[in-house]
């Protein structure tokens, strides 16, 4: 991959060394409860405190600058699409020109309908796709819609590319990278 | 679950900047006219019922260690079989069947690179299938949630 692998001491930022007070561990252990998701109770981030061994200010100053850095995406509801009824989910890809694939790329991932988009490798001679999209929908038909509708306005027609809709979900949970380690 | 207009504006307003303050849903509650205590159980009604897997952070993959999408053509009639097998695999955490010869697509994630490729060779071994082996390049969509079209919706 592009990006260098940092070890988790790196994912848990600089600020581990102006403020001594806040263990590695603890904040190890802060990701580890986050990804599992915020109890329900008054006091969330009290009650990650207490599972931690950090304080409520620790753990809210150790979010908030992981959404600084981007660590953190976004936080909030958590939906699942397939109980709400968008039954189509799927994968478009693309055979872009590579001098075209960053540009094509943030075109598509502003439809409002996609979303994901993301540049991957080809694997020639297998795989020639180079662009992936993702489009969730209510239905197949009308996901294919609004793939029409997407080839139409940004010109795509000549642009080879396959959709691939999933038809089963066998598994579906949020990365869990620090449990795992 | 059939969801009421409440249920509706707490996902429309919250699957971002879900506050961090010492009581986020009395402040989520107060946005809304609700109190805090029916904000608590409006998401635990929508956690049981699936409709939440949860409420907290999407950490940022790529910089929260090592993961790339991966394919397998499986053949056909042994699908479920690779699947569970590809479910038994350490760091698999999507894995959805797709219309196309590669027919199972997962996602693999582990601490770092070098254990990533570990795991994929492993599996790889045995499902004595080769594993089309897909990192991310470059990512252009920002992830905001998605707002719901709810007129959409059977």
């Amino acid at each position: 991959m592009n990006h260098p692998a940092p070890h988790l001491s790196g994912s848990t930022g600089n600020f581990l060394l102006d403020t001594e007070a806040f263990s590695a561990w603890g904040l190890l252990r802060l990701r580890q409860q986050l990804e599992e998701g915020l109890p329900l109770t008054p006091r969330p981030y009290l009650a990650l405190a207490e599972r931690t061994g950090l304080t409520e200010q620790q753990v809210m100053d150790a979010i908030r600058h992981w959404q600084q850095q981007g660590l953190i995406k976004r936080s909030g509801l958590i939906v699942k699409h397939r109980t709400l009824g968008y039954n189509a989910n799927a994968m478009v890809v693309w055979n872009v020109p590579d001098d075209q694939v960053s540009e094509r790329g943030k075109t598509l991932a502003a439809v409002p309908f996609v979303t994901l988009c993301y540049q991957r490798p080809r694997r020639l001679p297998d795989w020639p796709y180079n662009l992936f999209c993702m489009i969730h929908g209510v239905s197949r038909e009308r996901v294919l819609g609004q793939l029409d509708k997407m080839i139409a306005d940004h010109n795509l027609g000549d642009t080879p590319h396959s959709v691939l809709f999933s038809n089963k979900a066998y598994l579906q949970r949020g990365g869990r990278y620090v449990s795992n380690s | 679950m059939r969801l009421d207009t409440v249920d509706k504006q707490l996902i429309n307003h919250y699957q971002r900047n879900l506050p961090v303050c010492e009581r986020p849903y009395q402040e989520m509650a107060s946005n809304l006219g609700i109190s805090e205590d029916e904000v608590i159980s409006r998401l635990a009604t929508l956690q049981s019922h699936q409709v939440l897997s949860r409420v907290g952070p999407v950490f940022e993959h790529s910089q929260a260690g090592a993961s790339l999408l991966a394919a397998v053509a499986a053949p056909p009639e042994q699908m479920d079989m690779v699947a569970a097998r590809i479910n038994k695999a350490p760091g698999v955490n999507h894995n959805y069947a797709r219309e196309h010869t590669y027919n199972l697509w997962f996602v693999m994630t582990a601490p770092d690179e070098d254990t990533l490729d570990e795991r994929l060779d492993e599996l790889e071994h045995h499902l004595k299938l080769p594993i089309l082996r897909l990192p991310m390049v470059e990512g252009y969509h920002i992830d905001l949630g998605f707002d719901i079209d709810w007129d959409a919706l059977p």
